[in-house]
């Protein structure tokens, strides 16, 4: 049964690419300097395509175009894609529409991770392959495992049920010994609790090209994960009778997952709301079959992320605004009311 | 039902994050956020401060009246870097017992582990203190009847130089207090007279760390660079005081404001230098960048406001100073 004929399909896709680079434009032609906005796009080009444009911008506009907003919108796809698909991946894998990325205890591990790297100055956050983005994506897997072996352990079961909780306990365990650290050494709090509340600003390029490959690779693999998605979801044994192997499946999806949204959190921090909201929008949207959701909350979750860092930009200029706020201030009313049209 | 559900908790979360964008709002609950919000609550409660003071000083006086030398304290435990700094300035520095985990300047204070930004009542009553000194008041030591002197973050210069005073005379240093302030304000009046005149005022930026938190001219550290004739671009990013004077600022904006000089006030903290400012993207445009104007500060001086605020004055003077005169249209 094929729910979706192939030509819909494919103008989704296209669809998608569109509503990703539309957004990308928007966020590439505003800022707090007023830049002639055709330049902006010419220098764009210029820089992205093999083609040769003059947009007689001044070497400071230059620098402003190719090194601030460019990586920033392309950071912002990448890890808005990257939350998205995870999210949707955990929804579906836990059958629980409240699963978020960080459900296994993604955020408490990486930013323990990040606190202890921070107090013990093994790098900045910024830049290529930073000590502290290392120790964000090292706890982030960390605390997955962690949650992962305890959840399974004496439950040959592997309820989803007991892994959530086993999540909460990891998560609440990380985040004592996190909360511990930062009041032991409250001279790095406020870096710290920057780097909580996530941004997109980076070190130029250095953080989207570390994070495209991974992101490329596990986002395509969800998304071909749709049909296990859709057998998951009837439930553990009425999948195993129409012949999937329930745990692996599960697992594997989870590892991708995790190792997706780890990547993400090492370079941007912990932005909410996100891996929640679009997955449930595209689903209210577009329908239940995870063969639309996961690859429509790749283009849904980039274009959302890129947006509110439009907003957090823009909004308070010249001032910025830590994007998880915006996520959270503008994503939460906005699904509010998704749900509501969609349920009447 | 299940929608139902769903949708309430979503609404509970939705108040979760709404509560949350409070905090975050205020990039003052961040950081030295002791210092910083005591700073916001010693704007709003300067009066009552000053009453305080006031009464202070009146109390100190009648104790000197009763016993000219018998009633100093002699067991003070500093819970603030800025107060132990002072202590040993003006010579009381032998009267003081303990000092928070953060007080480790002069070398010769007594570090303990007490912290004075969660600080313990009961630890602190362990050293049998008799005056203890923070940066804002530790509930709980009145029961025991422990006096405790709060100095909350200076606000201005005036604020400085009383403070000082005031733990001269509780401390029985009167003498060397006038001394140690009458010498900051000649050391201040003399990096000012060193300034050259100009036509139109330097700009600077005052970098907290790396992800661009800055200051504006609302803030004490600010005040002290008006005062050096400097003007701060970071001022246009918090008009209207909404991030208490310390608004994170947008790099493009940063990059194109370009400011003659750079503060880095996030050279311990962040580990940043001359050297890693030069090498961030698109920087490399900037005069400061390209003049040699990026200055290197101590954080811990900066963050501060005793008597070490002079080194910080001189250094940035000397920045000052070190720009030419742009010769006149």
């Amino acid at each position: 049964m094929n729910l979706h004929p192939a030509s819909t399909r494919v103008s989704w896709l296209v669809g998608g690419v569109l509503v990703v680079l539309a957004a990308s434009v928007l966020s590439l032609i505003i800022g707090p300097t007023d830049i002639p906005r055709s330049a902006v796009l010419v220098e764009s080009a210029h820089r992205l395509t093999p083609f040769s444009f003059d947009s007689g911008l001044s070497e400071t506009q230059r620098a402003i175009v190719w090194n601030l907003r460019l990586p920033r919108v392309a950071l912002g796809i990448l890890v808005g894609a990257a939350l998205a698909t995870s999210g949707a991946t955990y929804q579906g894998v836990f059958r629980n529409p409240l699963a978020d990325p960080y459900l296994l205890g993604v955020a408490a591990g990486g930013g323990l991770g990040a606190t202890i790297a921070f107090i013990n100055e093994w790098g900045d956050g910024r830049g290529l392959f930073d000590g502290v983005q290392i120790a964000a994506f090292v706890g982030a897997l960390a605390s997955v495992a962690l949650t992962w072996t305890m959840g399974v352990l004496g439950d040959n079961s592997r309820s989803s049920t007991s892994l959530i909780l086993a999540g909460v306990a990891v998560a609440s365990f990380f985040t004592a010994a996190q909360t511990f650290l930062q009041q032991r050494n409250t001279q790095d709090i406020r870096i710290i609790y920057t780097w909580f509340l996530g941004g997109l600003s980076s070190n130029g390029w250095d953080e989207p090209l570390q994070l495209m490959p991974v992101a490329i690779v596990c986002v395509l693999v969800l998304a071909a994960a749709g049909r296990t998605l859709d057998v998951l979801s009837v439930g553990d044994e009425e999948a195993t009778m129409l012949g999937l192997s329930v745990g692996r499946s599960r697992i594997v999806l989870v590892v991708v997952a995790s190792l997706l949204t780890a990547s993400a959190v090492a370079v941007s921090g912990l932005i909410s709301f996100v891996g929640l909201i679009v997955p449930h929008t595209v689903r209210l949207a577009f329908g239940s079959s995870f063969r639309v959701i996961v690859p429509l909350s790749i283009f849904v979750g980039a274009a959302f992320l890129v947006l509110c860092d439009l907003a957090a930009r823009t909004l308070l200029t010249p001032a910025e605004l830590p994007i998880g706020v915006v996520t959270a201030f503008f994503g939460a009313p906005f699904f509010i009311v998704i749900l509501r049209t969609a349920t009447r | 039902m299940k929608i139902k559900t769903l949708l309430a908790m979503l609404f509970a979360l939705a108040l979760v994050a709404a509560a949350c964008g409070d905090d975050l709002d205020s990039p003052t609950v961040t950081g030295d956020a002791a210092e910083e919000e005591a700073m916001e609550e010693e704007a709003m409660e300067e009066e009552a401060m000053e009453e305080e003071a006031v009464e202070e000083e009146a109390m100190e006086d009648d104790a000197m009246e009763d016993d000219a030398m018998g009633d100093v304290p002699s067991r003070i435990v500093s819970l603030s870097p800025t107060a132990t700094e002072t202590l040993f300035a003006i010579g009381a520095g032998e009267q003081v017992i303990a000092v928070d985990s953060f007080s480790y300047y002069p070398e010769e204070a007594p570090v303990t582990d007490l912290s004075g930004f969660e600080p313990n009542v009961e630890a602190i009553a362990g050293f049998e203190p008799d005056l203890v000194i923070s940066s804002a008041p530790v509930e709980g030591l009145e029961a025991l009847g422990i006096e405790n002197m709060v100095q909350f973050a200076a606000a201005t210069m005036d604020d400085v130089y009383s403070q000082i005073e005031q733990i001269g005379a509780a401390t029985g240093h009167v003498g060397e207090a006038a001394e140690l302030v009458g010498q900051m304000q000649a050391d201040i009046d003399a990096t000012l007279a060193s300034l050259p005149e100009r036509e139109t005022p330097l700009s600077y930026y005052h970098e907290l760390d790396n992800t661009l938190y800055s200051v504006t001219s609302a803030t004490f550290i600010g005040e002290v660079y008006t005062m050096l004739g400097l003007q701060n671009v970071a001022d246009a990013a918090d008009p209207d005081g909404e991030f208490f004077g310390y608004p994170q600022l947008n790099e493009e904006f940063l990059v194109t404001a370009d400011p003659d000089i750079i503060f880095l006030a996030d050279t311990l903290c962040c580990a940043q230098t001359a050297a890693t400012v030069a090498e961030r993207p698109g920087w490399d445009q900037l005069r400061a960048v390209q003049n040699g104007n990026v200055v290197e500060l101590n954080d811990d001086i900066v963050s501060r406001w005793g008597p070490r605020l002079v080194e910080f004055i001189q250094t940035a003077g000397e920045a000052v100073a070190s720009i030419e005169t742009v010769d006149a249209g």
